[in-house]
């Protein structure tokens, strides 16, 4: 194994990380704010995925389809606060799984309505399409380094809008104490909606970016729903910088597992046999990742006690 | 609440909330009540959702065609859970009593779902999924594939590959019943030396850490097998990667339901398959047109097993009574109807004997298809044929 497939291997990592934290960040910020465990938070990247797909098929333009699926996630993020969320946020967590399960199979059906049951086309635009060479000889997607690039700029976005913003102080005040923070005259109706738009739209925001690089198909956010609570978990629930750094940590960890684990069970057994051990194992290593990680932090990397 | 309740609640709330909803699923009833009542247990909500419509399509129309009002057939969602799909078969065999069971599309699925219904005396005829492990030794006399033995488009890409002249392959399927036969099926033929060798994940979308090693390794070629859309995701980043090495496949990732999906990214792609919608003959011409003419898409492979599995059990029907399992399952065997694939006809394992094709990705229109280049494999049978005691 070379040291440029090593690094390539990170990059990959890198990537998939920041791809999960624009997911997490918004369902650890509404679990924060909020204290809601959302389960249609999946279906909000399949919505910002599919229209981004029908605009992009509609107007040819990848920007343009950015900038729907922000829009239409954020919309939608805000109609289901308005209807069914805000209705839950006293109620128990069990009664917000169910009926955000509800949400995801009207979300996953309505889809399927629109749209059809057969996957739909969405392509890297042109502009960033193919690889680039970067130093030391690593031929890589430029695609895949704009996804990091947005990831981390999104972060570090989030990063001062919480940390010296009007509405992040807001924000954060609602975390600590919300009985206190409408005492003092924030509506804290509208903060909600708020935080809930916004964490829609970075669902939406991925689903996008994603759906240029995989298939763009009713169900595809359940797989990464999965993902981004073990994020969240790893990270302390609540917090962005857990959200971070617990995305690239899944990341890196699942790329390098699927890649170094066979070559290290080659060493000593047969090929074929390598390969489905390793991928077997692989495969688990993140939620090894997050057992071991409670053990230690039963509160999450960066979690409040 | 504690982080690990949460999350446990969170899990464990996804998998009751969706056995609950399969239970719930209604039954399509097609017909009025009637001598042959088939159940068919495939997938239809969730990822791979294509593939089941698909059959239950081209099932469903080669029922209307035959104009019978003696078939009932009761189409269920397993949304691709092997557990779900446990539970539903269950339900038709002990509630609603049928005596025909067909649809699933995945191997896991079929594994856990056709030896028990086979033993509770069930005629299966599996318009898809073929594993390995019903074919050889655990073959049975109520077990019939319309389709292929999961090895077999393998085999034939395996065997392309040589006949192509590409001697080091990197090969890659996902770590599941299929994933494996599928590995297996392509060293069988395939002659030259492995590149590398990878199982992923079932359902994984991301490719980047797979593609990089293809890159690193030195092959002059690829052979992948990911149905549905996982082999949408790999051709995509694939073709991004700028890594210009040929490409070979079973049909399952150039199939017409995601080619529109991948789009110019297959073009010129060689790939294995027992149909496609060219072969020349008037059964198969008739398909497509009223395939296309019913649903407003072209007919996909899926689509061509799921019509032939109807009209092999519609055949059986005119011959002997569904009471007399003995009779009827003789019927079967003969498969004495018109396959859109052309010949076709069961081995002992009451498995295909068929030729199979090499097909290459076109653009015809603004429409991706495929179009038969060569026959890579004639009246080809599986290999485990001659493990199985029938």
């Amino acid at each position: 194994m070379s040291t440029i497939l090593l690094i390539e291997q990170l990059l990959n990592g890198l990537q998939f990380g920041v791809m999960l934290f624009l997911m997490a960040a918004g369902l650890t910020l509404i679990f924060g704010v909020m204290g809601l465990i959302n389960l249609a938070h999946g279906s909000l990247y399949m919505v910002g995925a599919f229209a981004a797909a029908g605009v992009a098929g509609l107007t040819g333009s990848f920007a343009l389809a950015l900038i729907a699926s922000l829009a239409a996630a954020a919309m939608f993020g805000a109609l289901i606060e308005l209807t069914v969320i805000r209705r839950l946020y006293k109620r128990d967590h069990l009664d917000q799984v169910l009926a955000t399960f509800a949400l995801i199979l009207v979300f996953s059906e309505g889809t399927r309505w629109a749209f059809g049951s057969f996957p739909l086309f969405l392509n890297i635009p042109d502009m960033l399409s193919g690889t680039v060479m970067l130093p030391g000889g690593i031929e890589y997607s430029l695609y895949r380094l704009t996804i990091i690039g947005i990831g981390l700029l999104v972060a570090a976005g989030l990063f001062l809008l919480i940390s010296k913003t009007r509405v992040g102080m807001r924000i954060r005040a609602g975390e600590n104490d919300r009985e206190m923070i409408s005492a003092l005259g924030v509506d804290i109706s509208v903060l909600y909606t708020l935080v809930f738009a916004l964490g829609a739209a970075l669902a939406g925001l991925s689903g996008a970016l994603v759906g240029a690089i995989q298939s763009v198909e009713v169900g595809m956010g359940e797989p990464v729903l999965i993902l981004a609570f073990v994020v969240i978990v790893i990270g302390g629930i609540g917090s962005i910088k857990g959200a971070l750094a617990g995305a690239i940590l899944v990341g890196v960890t699942d790329t390098m597992g699927r890649t170094l684990l066979p070559v290290i069970f080659g060493s000593f057994m047969d090929p074929s046999a390598a390969t489905s051990v390793g991928s077997a194992l692989a495969s688990m290593l993140i939620y090894i990742l997050m057992a071991g990680v409670l053990v230690f932090k039963p509160t999450g990397l960066f979690g409040e006690a | 609440m504690t982080f690990k309740g949460i999350v446990k609640l969170g899990c464990g709330a996804l998998g009751t909330a969706a056995a609950v909803m399969a239970l719930a699923t209604a039954a399509i009833s097609e017909g009025h009540g009637g001598d042959v009542k088939i159940g068919m247990i495939t997938t239809l909500t969730g990822g791979g959702a294509g593939l089941g419509i698909d059959i239950r399509d081209g099932f469903m129309l080669a029922v209307e065609q035959s104009g019978k009002d003696n078939i009932e057939v009761f189409v269920e969602d397993d949304q691709r859970k092997p557990e779900i799909a446990v539970q539903l078969a269950d339900k038709l065999i002990q509630s609603e009593q049928v005596d025909i069971m067909t649809g699933i599309v995945w191997s896991n699925l079929a594994l856990a779902v056709i030896p028990s219904a086979t033993a509770q005396g069930k005629i299966y005829i599996s318009p898809n999924a073929g594993p390995t492990q019903l074919a050889g030794k655990g073959c049975h006399a109520n077990y019939f594939n319309v389709a292929w033995q999961n090895d077999n488009l393998h085999e034939a890409a395996g065997a392309y590959t040589n006949s192509a002249g590409l001697s080091n392959t990197f090969i890659l399927a996902p770590n599941y019943p299929a994933g494996q036969d599928a590995l297996t099926g392509f060293k069988r033929m395939y002659e030259g030396e492995l590149a590398g060798e990878i199982y992923t994940k079932l359902g994984q979308t991301d490719y980047a850490a797979e593609i990089a090693q293809i890159r690193a390794s030195g092959a002059d070629s690829v052979f992948f097998f990911l149905p549905g859309g996982m082999g949408i995701s790999f051709l995509k980043q694939y073709a991004d990667s700028g890594i210009d090495l040929p490409v070979v496949g079973p049909a399952f990732s150039f199939d017409q339901g995601i080619l529109q999906a991948v789009g110019e990214a297959a073009l010129g792609v060689k790939n294995t398959s027992q149909w496609s919608k060219d072969i020349d003959n008037a059964a198969n011409a008739a398909f497509v047109e009223t395939f296309e003419a019913k649903y407003g898409r072209l007919p996909s492979l899926y689509a061509s097993q799921g019509f032939d599995a109807a009209n092999l059990i519609i055949s059986a029907m005119g011959k002997a009574d569904i009471s007399d399992q003995d009779a009827f399952r003789a019927a079967l065997l003969e498969a004495d109807f018109d396959s859109v694939r052309g010949d076709f006809e069961f081995g002992n394992n009451q498995h295909p004997i068929q030729d199979i094709y090499v097909r290459e990705v076109i653009q015809e229109g603004d429409i991706f298809t495929n179009k038969i280049v060569s026959t890579g494999l004639s009246d080809h049978q599986d290999i485990y044929a001659a493990e199985c005691a029938l």
